[in-house]
């Protein structure tokens, strides 16, 4: 048990069927996660951070999408495992904070209800226990006066505060990893932090390992012991944070650091130092999907796809044919 | 809420109020003067000099209003000098068939509608329910009376069973099986269009709900489909259905009536046309105050549901 990570995920695609054709909006993404360990996935909007984070819990409907690959959570495999057994997993297992906090909540049912639902229909609680154990989860989550917040509707909360109810919520099964998507978009500057913090304290306090998504590298800096960056559906490079940050190898990574939104700017601003905007992936080239919009890119970026390589530093990975040099001397021509 | 609800009733009493003056002034619409269309052509030097008293006829129209006013508020709703029956006494036997009926025709509908809706919409598209859709399309397009005369021919004639046929009708208090009998066609009748409307609003609304990211969310908790359908789903979706229930049943009080005249049953439909056939004006009059101000009613109290269902529409 214990030499296997808690999250395996091996040659994993999601595709949709569009009107346009297939859309492979997750393309041969593999990583591991260990317990109690901090992954960052960062990609501009698009890029299919929501669609991996759904396919990682088995929460993509199934009409019009195909999963192939394998994603074994604690032991389990997700990958074609029937509604009832994902159940078994979901809450007790991994538990998702979810993009929008507006749109998360149910907005006709009391906040605590919403709470101790999962644990009187999941853990068995009584009523009473339930109600206990709610409050001081959203005691938990730095809600103020937890006893009568129990009792709000989401509309009597701020975005703040029902981002922290949905901590709360996925919080409830002591999941032994927690997805956050974009925990903080649409939520103003301070409170971001404070969710972020919130997120943080809450990972070491119960011993969770926590996938942060996220397309502000400024987030994931200081908050993550490894990273992922998605392009396309596809992994440009993953490794270390600190390797990923000071000795990247993809012009992706570069450009995305280069442009990297500071936690002040608004959500969702596009990454204006990149020029050109993100494929549409349902007509993607067989090459490398970053080509159009790379200064290196060559006939053999447009034609073939790189392969994902090794750097130098253990863990660290990149997809691309003309590698940056290491130790980022920005003035380095591509080899 | 206490604000959101004391808005409303203010409103409503200015409903009514307008009602009140509509119902007072029909009968000064009508040719001839009050008393005539009151008491009728044959009534005596006396009777009318009584009735001009007694309702102030020779003065100001506000007043009339105000002394017509204060005895619809007593409950005297006048003396049919057809029947030489009280209006209200009228109004109270026809009433609560009319009410039964909608009772038995909406419980009828919504049995129906709720369970429907919330399987077709967890397959939008799927065989039931576009089997559902088309069927309640075709239901849509029949008229009413088609529908009671296929049943007549049906339930009544054809396989012969007693007591559900025209004339038929036997009150609750007589006898209570024969009377649900009697009212049976009737209320399937109004049901199936009841039936209908609710069945597409309420679908329509739930394969929009179950979009909503909520719902993805109450699935990540580990919830069964069945607890996310009625415990997720179902209560943010039926805003609207509750709107249109209340539409829908203040129009059955009001046009009920090609139902109850086809079978000659007595409620306040047929009470009505036979009141404007024997130009009974005073029941006529009393019918359209009652009617008109229990569909205000119905309206608000389904309002009033609609804003416990939905908390976030009276705290605006
Ligand atoms: N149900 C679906 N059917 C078809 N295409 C989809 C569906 N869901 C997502 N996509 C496509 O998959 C791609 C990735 O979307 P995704 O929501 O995962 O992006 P994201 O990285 O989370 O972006 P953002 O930062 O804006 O949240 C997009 O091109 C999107 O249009
Ligand atoms: S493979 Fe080519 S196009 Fe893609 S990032 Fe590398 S250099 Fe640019
Ligand atoms: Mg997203």
């Amino acid at each position: 048990m214990s030499d296997q990570p808690l999250l395996s995920v091996r040659n994993l695609n999601t595709t949709f069927a569009t009107p346009a054709g297939p859309l492979r909006a997750v393309d041969d993404v593999s990583f591991d996660l260990d317990a109690n360990e901090t992954l960052g996935i960062v990609g501009e909007s698009g890029s299919g951070k929501t669609v991996l984070a759904r396919t990682l819990m088995g929460l993509q409907p199934r009409q019009n999408v195909a999963v192939t690959g394998s994603v074994r959570l604690a032991g389990h495999e997700v990958v074609g495992a029937s509604t009832s057994q994902l159940r078994e997993l979901w809450s007790s297992e991994v538990a998702m904070v979810f993009q929008d906090p507006m749109t998360s909540l149910n907005p006709v049912m009391r906040v605590g209800r919403q709470i101790d639902e999962v644990l009187r229909v999941r853990h068995g609680m009584d009523r009473a226990a339930a109600r206990t154990r709610a409050i001081e989860l959203l005691d938990l989550v730095g809600i103020p006066s937890a006893a009568q917040r129990y009792r709000a509707y989401p509309f009597e909360l701020s975005g703040g505060m029902r981002q922290r109810v949905v901590i709360a919520i996925a919080l409830a099964g002591q999941p032994r990893l927690l997805i956050a998507d974009e925990p903080t978009t649409g939520l103003d500057v301070t409170i971001q932090a404070q969710i972020l913090d919130l997120l943080d304290s809450l990972r070491a306090q119960m011993g969770m390992s926590v996938i942060m998504i996220t397309h502000d590298l400024g987030v994931v800096a200081t908050r993550t012991s490894r990273l992922l960056v998605m392009y396309a559906g596809r992994m440009a490079e993953t490794g270390p944070t600190g390797d990923v940050f000071r000795q990247h190898r993809m012009p992706y990574t570069r450009a995305l650091l280069e442009s990297s939104p500071k936690l002040s700017n608004a959500p969702h601003t596009r990454l204006a130092a990149i020029p050109g905007q993100p494929p549409n992936l349902a007509r993607v080239g067989p090459g490398c999907h970053f080509a159009p919009r790379c200064g290196y890119a060559t006939d053999q970026c447009r034609n073939d796809a790189p392969p994902l390589e090794p750097a130098d530093r253990p863990g660290h990975l990149f997809a691309c044919w003309h590698p940056l040099a290491p130790l980022s001397e920005t003035t380095g021509a591509p080899s | 809420m206490a604000r959101y609800v004391a808005r409303r009733l203010a409103t409503l009493v200015g409903i009514v109020f307008v009602i009140s003056v509509g119902s007072f002034y029909l009968i000064h619409l009508l040719p001839g003067d009050p008393a005539t269309v009151i008491l009728g052509t044959g009534a005596s030097p006396a009777a009318r000099a009584a009735l001009y008293r007694q309702l102030g006829l020779n003065r100001p129209l506000v007043t009339q209003y105000l002394v017509w006013i204060g005895h619809v508020l007593h409950g005297n709703l006048g003396v049919s000098f057809i029947s030489e029956t009280p209006v209200l006494a009228t109004i109270r036997t026809a009433l609560p068939i009319d009410l039964e009926l909608i009772l038995i025709s909406q419980v009828l509908a919504f049995a129906g509608a709720i369970p429907l809706a919330m399987r077709a919409a967890r397959r939008p598209n799927g065989i039931l329910d576009r089997t559902l859709s088309a069927g309640s399309f075709t239901l849509l397009s029949i008229p009413p009376f088609i529908i009671i005369v296929l049943l007549v021919l049906l339930v009544s004639i054809k396989w012969g069973l007693a007591n559900t046929g025209p004339s038929s009708y036997v009150s609750l208090g007589s006898d209570w099986i024969v009377n649900l009998e009697s009212l049976a066609l009737p209320s399937i009748t109004l049901a199936v269009g009841s039936f209908v409307i609710y069945f597409r609003v309420l679908r329509a609304d739930l394969i929009t709900t179950l979009q909503e990211e909520f719902i993805t969310m109450a699935r990540s908790k580990g919830l069964r489909q069945r607890r996310i359908m009625w415990r997720h789903a179902f209560r943010p979706s039926s805003v609207a259905l509750l709107g249109t229930a209340g539409v829908n049943i203040g129009g059955l009080l009001a046009g009920g009536f090609v139902v109850e005249y086809l079978l000659s049953i007595p409620g306040l439909g047929y009470t009505l046309i036979a009141a404007i056939s024997s130009s009974d004006y005073l029941l006529v009059q009393g019918i359209v105050l009652v009617v008109s101000v229990g569909v205000v009613l119905i309206n608000f109290l389904f309002d009033f549901l609609t804003s416990i269902v939905d908390p976030r529409i009276s705290r605006e």
